[in-house]
């Protein structure tokens, strides 16, 4: 479904992406993990061309996202795409939020959108929260309105770019779960994340990624128990063992 | 003083109305809410131009606004005093004049309050906006704007401050609004122009002062209520 | 204020450029930077103390920084004007009022006025600089044994210049196209002379569009001065 062919991309003179040939198949789901400043938000981002490259090729579905004639809203219309940050509008209701997409760019009524999201709030456990605003939700709330909102577009596609990275460890669960649900849905998803549990449980391949460059793709329980790349292993064990260098 | 206040007081706050147009404090409220309200639409444009995409819209727009924000207002009344007859081919009144000359001066500014609130919304809500596919217009039409306008709301109020001020430049073409009115008491009364004049900076003080107020408390309210419980920073 | 009913008329440019308007314009554009010149040094000691005076340590003290403040700010300048030129000079004592009209009384009250109303606004600009600098840069001084004023002129004042520059450099622009506004009073600075050279030749877009370009030149070489100050200056991290 998505193909990145000789993939490179700089910010100036910083190369963030490095030689990236990777497939990922429909109906797969992808963690991607690695160091910070590896390039794994930089790699998500292309996809759906918040970060656009200009050497190499990425296509979904067959098409090239770079091509001259594309309509870009129209595609990134197919694409959901979660933030760290979560990033809901403040000025908007949770059902607001995911309402506002499907009515304009759809051409829903307000009833049938309403409905729409109603259901996928009630999804992800917040259907009591439909009215309520940004500012009125915890963290972990707030993720799942966002979850909801990508889906009320109905895509193909999920991007997380670490979903849970900016929440409170006892709301790092909740998110966790809704996610899990939709892999059960053979949901494609492409998943930047630091949680090693959701990875091992729920993921078909894992990426492992270091300056730029993709260096290991590998089934979770190869990944974790038989990391092959030096880097790999030395990230797993840091992980694992956080003050194994501080002697 | 009393005397003073007592006797003028209907032609300073109406002028000579309904005898003659109307004056005073209630043409110098009436010229500054007509500048301002016009001038809102007018600043909305121009600030979006200038935070445009498209360059060949931002330049021109960047100019325009850098040469007006380098001339005094007296400058651009004169212009528009001068030289609005021979455009519109009427004869153009004094309170035309002043008001157009209010809100191409006001616009500009304005313009500047809407641009500061474009690019004060965070770039993540520009981001999510266009990852669910909505293109520039809907963006900001739907989820820049109502926030940008939110935090607008304190500046704008001081600009209307400043606007009620500014009408005073009437006064140099002749315009009957409070200044004018109060010289013209002084010149009527002639011993008493500490008093006309006092009387003169009280209102201007009062009006302003309040609304200075006014935007004092929005600014404190919006800052409360922030709008977005802000997620913790990590590193990607 | 007569309206310009004339026939269109081509431009012409030697007016602005020699002849006894000419010499107008620039005599009153000279007196305009006059103004600017003499309004900017009365009006940077009076905000220091304004500002100094709305930070300091007594209640009264901060409410008098703030009167001044608030109910300067809130009139407009024209209206300053007016009370300066016609208002004030009935306070003074018989002998200095004879003796200011017999001198040069219409600039020298737009000079007051300018003044004070520039100050007003530098003032809350000098406080917006100081209390940028860290409250426990005070304390520091106070600790080591300086009284407020000698902290603030030894160890805060030094530190706030930099952030204060820029926003003074506004005002200062905000300042040169307030001198316009003395024509009211009957300086006869650049704004005037435009008027007077515009009332006897009829020749009103030439007469603007000198002014315009003067007033444009001076503005832009302040903005200039900002931007310079900014790049060579930038604020520093505490």
């Amino acid at each position: 479904m998505i193909q990145f062919e000789n993939v490179n991309k700089w910010y100036g003179d910083y190369q963030a992406l490095v030689d990236v040939n990777e497939t990922i198949a429909k109906g797969e789901v992808v963690v991607v993990c690695g160091p910070s400043g590896s390039g794994k938000s930089t790699l998500i981002r292309t996809i759906n061309r918040l970060e656009p490259i200009r050497s190499g090729r990425i296509t979904v579905d067959g098409q090239d996202i770079h091509a001259r004639g594309i309509d870009l809203n129209d595609f990134r219309s197919h694409i959901g795409f979660v933030f760290q940050q979560f990033n809901l509008f403040p000025h908007l209701t949770a059902l607001g939020n995911c309402t506002l997409a499907p009515i304009q760019l759809r051409g829903l009524k307000r009833a049938e959108a309403e409905e729409r999201a109603m259901a996928l709030l009630d999804r992800v456990g917040l259907a009591h929260k439909a009215s309520a605003f940004p500012s009125e939700l915890s963290g972990g709330q707030q993720q799942r309105v966002a979850i909801a909102r990508a889906l009320a577009m109905q895509p193909p596609l999920m991007l997380f770019d670490e979903p849970t990275s900016a929440l409170d460890p006892e709301m790092v669960g909740e998110v966790l779960l809704v996610m899990r649900d939709l892999t059960r849905e053979g949901m494609t998803m492409v998943v930047v994340t630091h949680e090693m549990g959701f990875a091992r449980d729920v993921a078909d391949r894992v990426l492992f990624m270091d300056a730029g460059r993709v260096l290991e793709r590998a089934a979770p329980d190869d990944f974790f128990n038989r990391p092959q790349h030096p880097r790999a292993q030395q990230f797993l064990a840091d992980i694992r063992t956080p003050f194994a260098h501080a002697v | 003083m009393i005397e003073l206040v007592q006797t003028y007081w209907v032609y300073f706050l109406i002028g000579q109305y309904p005898k003659g147009p109307l004056g005073g404090l209630a043409l110098t409220v009436l010229l500054a809410a007509l500048g301002l309200v016009l001038a809102l639409p007018f600043g909305l444009l121009l600030g979006m131009a200038r935070v445009s995409p498209w360059r060949w819209l931002r330049w021109p727009v960047t100019t325009v606004a850098f040469v007006v924000r380098g001339t005094p207002l007296l400058m651009v009344v004169f212009w528009a005093y001068f030289f609005l007859p021979s455009v519109t081919g009427v004869k153009t009144d004094q309170f035309t004049t002043m008001l157009i000359a209010l809100v191409v001066f006001d616009g500009i500014y304005i313009g500047e309050i809407v641009r500061a609130g474009i690019l004060g919304v965070p770039r993540g809500q520009v981001e999510s906006a266009r990852s669910l596919g909505l293109g520039y217009g809907r963006a900001m039409r739907f989820v820049v704007l109502p926030q940008a306008l939110r935090s607008m709301l304190p500046s704008l109020v001081n600009q209307f401050v400043s606007t009620i001020k500014e009408t005073s430049l009437g006064y140099i073409i002749g315009l009957a609004e409070v200044s004018f009115i109060a010289s013209q008491i002084n010149t009527q009364v002639f011993t008493k122009p500490v008093q006309v004049y006092l009387v003169l900076g009280l209102t201007y003080f009062v009006m302003c002062f309040g609304l200075s107020r006014f935007a004092y408390w929005l600014e404190a309210r919006t800052s409360r209520r922030t709008l977005v419980r802000s997620a913790p920073k990590a590193p990607a | 204020m007569r309206l310009a009913t004339h026939p269109p008329m081509p431009f012409d440019y030697s007016l602005l450029l020699v002849g006894k308007y000419h010499d107008m314009l620039v005599a009153g554009f000279l007196l305009s930077l006059q103004l600017l010149a003499a309004s900017l040094m009365l009006a940077l000691p009076i905000a220091l103390v304004v500002a100094l005076l709305r930070l300091a340590p007594s209640a009264p003290l901060r409410w008098l920084g703030f009167a001044y403040v608030e109910s300067i700010r809130n009139i407009p300048l024209l209206a300053h004007m007016l009370f300066w030129y016609f208002g004030a000079p009935e306070l003074l004592p018989e002998d200095i009022k004879q003796r200011l009209y017999a001198g040069r009384i219409e600039a020298m009250s737009a000079i007051v006025a300018l003044g004070l109303y520039t100050a007003a606004y530098m003032a809350e600009d000098i406080r917006s600089g100081i209390r940028a600098i860290p409250a426990v840069q005070m304390e520091a001084g106070r600790a080591l044994g300086f009284g407020f004023l000698a902290t603030m002129r030894r160890i805060i004042l030094p530190q706030a210049l930099r952030v204060t520059i820029p926003p003074l450099i506004s005002q200062t622009l905000n300042l040169w196209k307030g001198t316009s506004i003395a024509t009211v009073i009957g300086v006869a600075e650049l704004m005037y002379q435009a008027g007077q050279v515009e009332s006897a030749t009829f020749r009103s877009a030439e007469s603007f569009a000198f002014a315009t370009a003067a007033y444009l030149t001076v503005s832009m070489i302040i903005t200039g001065a900002a931007s310079w100050y900014q790049h060579r200056f930038p604020p520093r991290a505490a």
